[in-house]
């Protein structure tokens, strides 16, 4: 068994550490990770993207050249990468930012509008959660109650109870959101 | 058994350097070895080692000349352009018999190039690159585990044989994540003693280093002695991993993160029915030429993969002596291959 998902955004809405949190959920799972980032000069405002690889046996290529998932949180990514997604794998698509539909017909697409959902929740900062929640679920071998701890320790807990409980309600929802493939 | 950490391979091999005994490193930033600059500011002052951020790469490997004069375990870090900086004092390092340590996470290049992962530094690395004729121990890691336990075997080898070793990691490598075990820490008090160190020369006839010897004979003689640790090293340090060499018809040849991705190739390739096998060189220098050259008696094709426009495929086709073909598949700029265009290759050959 191996996947690969990209992550993929704007600058500053934190693809980089949802791809950290489900690499390290997936070590904590006992599968061997790779969490490549785009090391580029990138900005806030820029693109950024990683891919996190995960398989049960040792990892060859960290590239995921063809990813089962794609997070795409802003219309470029998905202009980018979605011609990359592997045959029968799923795009998480952020309504909020993204009007189009999807050009594939054999992925499927799970749109959600992470930055409303996170406006709801009161903190618009936590839409990358919302959005890894969905990423979980259609990724479909981690529990989320490992992801949620992985993210308790990137996130680092001290002082940070409200933080963290509000960024758990965010990866709920986003899973709940989700609907199966 | 040791908890596996989530790490850069930077992080992982300025850890695992700490950990081996590393007590002075000078470094110069740029980019993709930053973290190792960081890494080194934040750990090792507080494991009672010397950070220094030098004014240039230039300074910072004069500055491991001296810490490895006076018996520290010294290291530097930089990529492409900064190493090409430090080749006038690394020849010096090699001349004085000194060891030290120096990573080099490549980028594209020749001159700025760009700084995404590249192997066109091996001719540098493997080869001189500085003046002079001295060889460097080159580690090639091809995983932030290997990373880590390559930085320490760096050490000890470039401790035993007093000449100093270089590891050619790349940008993906330095910047990627993955779980690392890493090895206990060392205690500096424990390792071998140096007693050809600058230490002060109380009690003791006065030591003397230097890469500097006016008289011909003199200079051929130190470096006759020096040959010979030379000879030694490539008698007992080579290193390389096979992956389904057993009965392969066609044979990878691939490092570092080239060579992590090459296992991905022979297994898909498996998959396939394609008797595809993988050697990976470990040791770029002493180079795995008495394996290779085994393997070319029986396989079809040696097919020679890398991050640049053939330069380990020279050692390869040395090893190799015509004895089979030996296509070469590279990829320039920074431009990293998928399998899948590796395995297209492959299926040309078998």
């Amino acid at each position: 068994m191996e996947r690969a998902v990209v992550c993929a955004g704007f600058g500053g809405q934190g693809v980089l550490l949802a791809g950290k949190i489900l690499a390290r959920a997936g070590m904590d799972a006992g599968l061997d990770v790779t969490w490549l980032p785009s090391y580029g000069p990138e900005m806030r405002g820029g693109t950024a993207n990683c891919t996190v690889v995960l398989s049960d046996e040792p990892i060859g290529s960290p590239i995921g050249e063809n990813p089962d998932v794609l997070l795409a949180m802003n219309g470029p990514s998905l202009d980018r990468f979605e011609s990359r997604v592997a045959e029968g794998g799923a795009i998480v698509v952020n309504r909020s930012l993204i009007a189009r539909d999807l050009t594939r017909k054999d992925v499927c697409g799970i749109f959600i509008a992470a930055n409303d959902v996170a406006r709801e929740l009161g903190e618009p900062r936590v839409a990358n959660m919302i959005a890894l929640g969905a990423v979980v679920r259609a990724l479909g071998i981690l529990p989320l109650e490992t992801v949620k701890k992985a993210m308790t320790v990137e996130l680092g807990a001290k002082g940070r109870e409200r933080l963290i409980a509000l960024n758990q309600e965010a990866l709920e929802r986003g899973y709940a959101a989700a609907p199966p493939c | 058994m040791a908890e596996r950490q989530l790490m850069t391979g930077n992080e992982a091999m300025a850890e695992a350097a700490i950990r081996a005994g590393l007590r002075a490193y000078f470094g110069y930033p740029i980019t993709p070895q930053n973290e190792v600059l960081e890494y080194m500011a934040a750990h090792l002052p507080q494991a009672g080692g010397a950070f220094l951020q030098a004014e240039s790469e230039v300074a910072a490997i004069n500055m491991c000349y001296g810490a490895a004069a006076a018996g520290v375990r010294a290291m530097t870090s930089s990529s492409s352009p900064g190493v090409s900086l430090k080749m006038e004092g690394i020849s010096y390092l090699a001349g004085a018999d000194l060891p030290c340590v120096i990573l080099n996470a490549a980028r594209g290049g020749p001159g700025l190039g760009n700084i995404a992962p590249a192997q066109g530094d091996y001719f540098q690395a493997t080869k001189g690159g500085g003046h002079g004729d001295y060889r460097l121990i080159v580690l090639a890691p091809s995983t932030g585990q290997e990373a880590a336990e390559l930085a320490g075997l760096a050490f000890d080898l470039s401790d035993r044989y007093r000449v100093p070793a270089l590891i050619l990691a790349d940008g993906m490598l330095g910047q990627m994540m993955e779980p690392v075990t890493l090895p206990p820490p060392r205690d500096p008090g424990t390792l071998p003693p140096k007693p050809w160190a600058l230490t002060g020369a109380k009690g003791r006839e006065p030591n003397l280093i230097a890469s500097f010897a006016l008289e011909p004979t003199v200079l051929r003689e130190i470096n006759v002695k020096r040959y010979a640790r030379y000879r030694e090293i490539e008698a007992r340090e080579v290193r390389w991993e096979e992956v389904a060499t057993e009965d392969a018809e066609v044979l990878l040849i691939a490092y570092g993160t080239m060579g992590r991705i090459a296992k991905t190739v022979v297994r898909r390739g498996r998959e396939r029915g394609v008797k595809v096998g993988l050697l990976r060189p470990i040791t770029l220098w002493p180079f795995p030429y008495a394996p290779i050259r085994t393997l070319a008696e029986r396989v079809k094709a040696i097919l020679t993969v890398e991050l640049s426009a053939g330069q380990m495929w020279e050692d390869v086709r040395l090893a190799v002596e015509g004895r089979t073909a030996t296509p070469f598949y590279g990829e320039l700029g920074g431009v990293v291959p998928t399998p899948s265009d590796i395995l297209q290759e492959v299926l040309r050959y078998a």
